[in-house]
């Protein structure tokens, strides 16, 4: 028998494919997607140069203060406190204060409103909150006191989503959420920063 | 039983691998897209703070960044290591603010979305960040965006 020549067998590639799955996979597993996020906010319009500094009246039982001094230490002041106090507090303090369930008289008034969807309601959207900083205050300490604030209001906004229309704030359509927004509308006032210790 | 004969040096099937250029490039474009690439050097460093109720910036062509923080390490021979304030390429003055919101503005096409991303270094101080801000309320950029990463 003549020996034939044998043929070069092709490389097998049908595992190539399994190699670059793998690498899709691992790169998916690895990489953390940078998406962009932050705490949104909104500023509020610029002050009209025409006008003189209209300082609006509010009753005091509206204002809750929260200061944040140069160490990053936080103070709340409303009608009935006023005391430094722990981050970990502001939340439930801030609700407590905007929801006012009992309609305690020296937390934020409330009064009847006609909403959209929601019928004759009982609201106390004439609370503020006001946010004061020190120039040197860190700003991490700001971005938590932000945090905490907007962390209450939006679990004050599921609650009563939950009670009118049985679903989380998250889901609901538009025109709800403006009714929810106008329930408990996000009132934070920020003043120009003061310097503390001066006068008081 | 002539039928088993024995073929002499069996050739494999090749397998058709005509689409596995296709398939590499379909990964390569999915990270192209995932990628995000970043326009400036950065030129201050910052580690923004934690926080929970944070949202995502989805139209990421309506989004200006602002970044606040110690200049780096390769620059702090030079610049020192006081907070910095970088505007594009390049270190800014607040007052700056405005003319970047102007000319970040113009390559918008709808200009009421845009949003101001403020990446801050967490032990800024208070200070630096109010002027900013005043600036963007005078500029009429309202949207912003306090940059953070989010806590577990």
């Amino acid at each position: 028998m003549a020996k034939k020549k044998k043929k070069m067998p092709g490389l097998n590639t049908s595992s190539t494919a399994d190699i670059s799955f793998m690498l899709l996979i691992f790169f998916l597993v690895t990489t953390s997607m940078d998406t962009d996020m932050g705490l949104s906010r909104r500023l509020p319009n610029p002050p009209d140069p025409d006008q003189e500094d209209a300082q609006v009246d509010i009753k005091s039982r509206n204002i809750m203060y929260v200061r944040l001094n140069s160490a990053g230490q936080l103070w709340i002041k409303d009608e009935t406190f006023n005391d430094y106090v722990d981050i970990s507090i502001l939340r439930q303090r801030a609700k407590d204060f905007i929801k006012n369930e009992q309609n305690f008289s020296k937390w934020p008034e409330k009064h009847v409103k006609v909403i959209d969807h929601m019928g004759r309601c009982f609201v106390t959207d004439k609370h503020v909150i006001s946010v004061q900083t020190a120039r040197d205050t860190p700003y991490f300490a700001y971005f938590q006191v932000q945090n905490e604030l907007v962390a209450a209001y939006s679990e004050l906004r599921d609650e009563i989503s939950k009670e009118k229309f049985g679903r989380l704030y998250e889901s609901l359509d538009e025109d709800l959420k403006a009714a929810v927004r106008q329930y408990y509308p996000q009132n934070i006032s920020e003043a120009e920063p003061k310097k503390y210790g001066v006068a008081q | 039983m002539a039928g088993f004969k024995r073929k002499e040096g069996r050739e494999m099937v090749e397998m058709n691998t005509s689409s596995l250029p296709d398939l590499i490039f379909t990964i390569l474009f999915f990270f192209m897209m995932v990628t995000t690439m970043r326009e400036v050097t950065l030129k201050v460093k910052f580690v923004v703070p934690q926080g929970t109720e944070l949202t995502k910036l989805e139209k990421k062509s309506a989004v200006s960044f602002i970044y606040v923080g110690p200049p780096t390490d390769q620059l702090r021979a030079q610049m020192g290591s006081g907070t910095r304030i970088q505007l594009n390429d390049r270190y800014a003055e607040p007052r700056e603010v405005m003319d970047f919101v102007a000319a970040e503005r113009k390559r918008m096409v709808n200009e009421g979305d845009q949003v101001i991303s403020i990446k801050a270094d967490q032990h800024t101080h208070m200070g630096y960040i109010t002027d900013i801000k005043e600036v963007l309320r005078k500029s009429w950029a309202l949207k912003i965006n306090y940059s953070a990463s989010r806590r577990n």
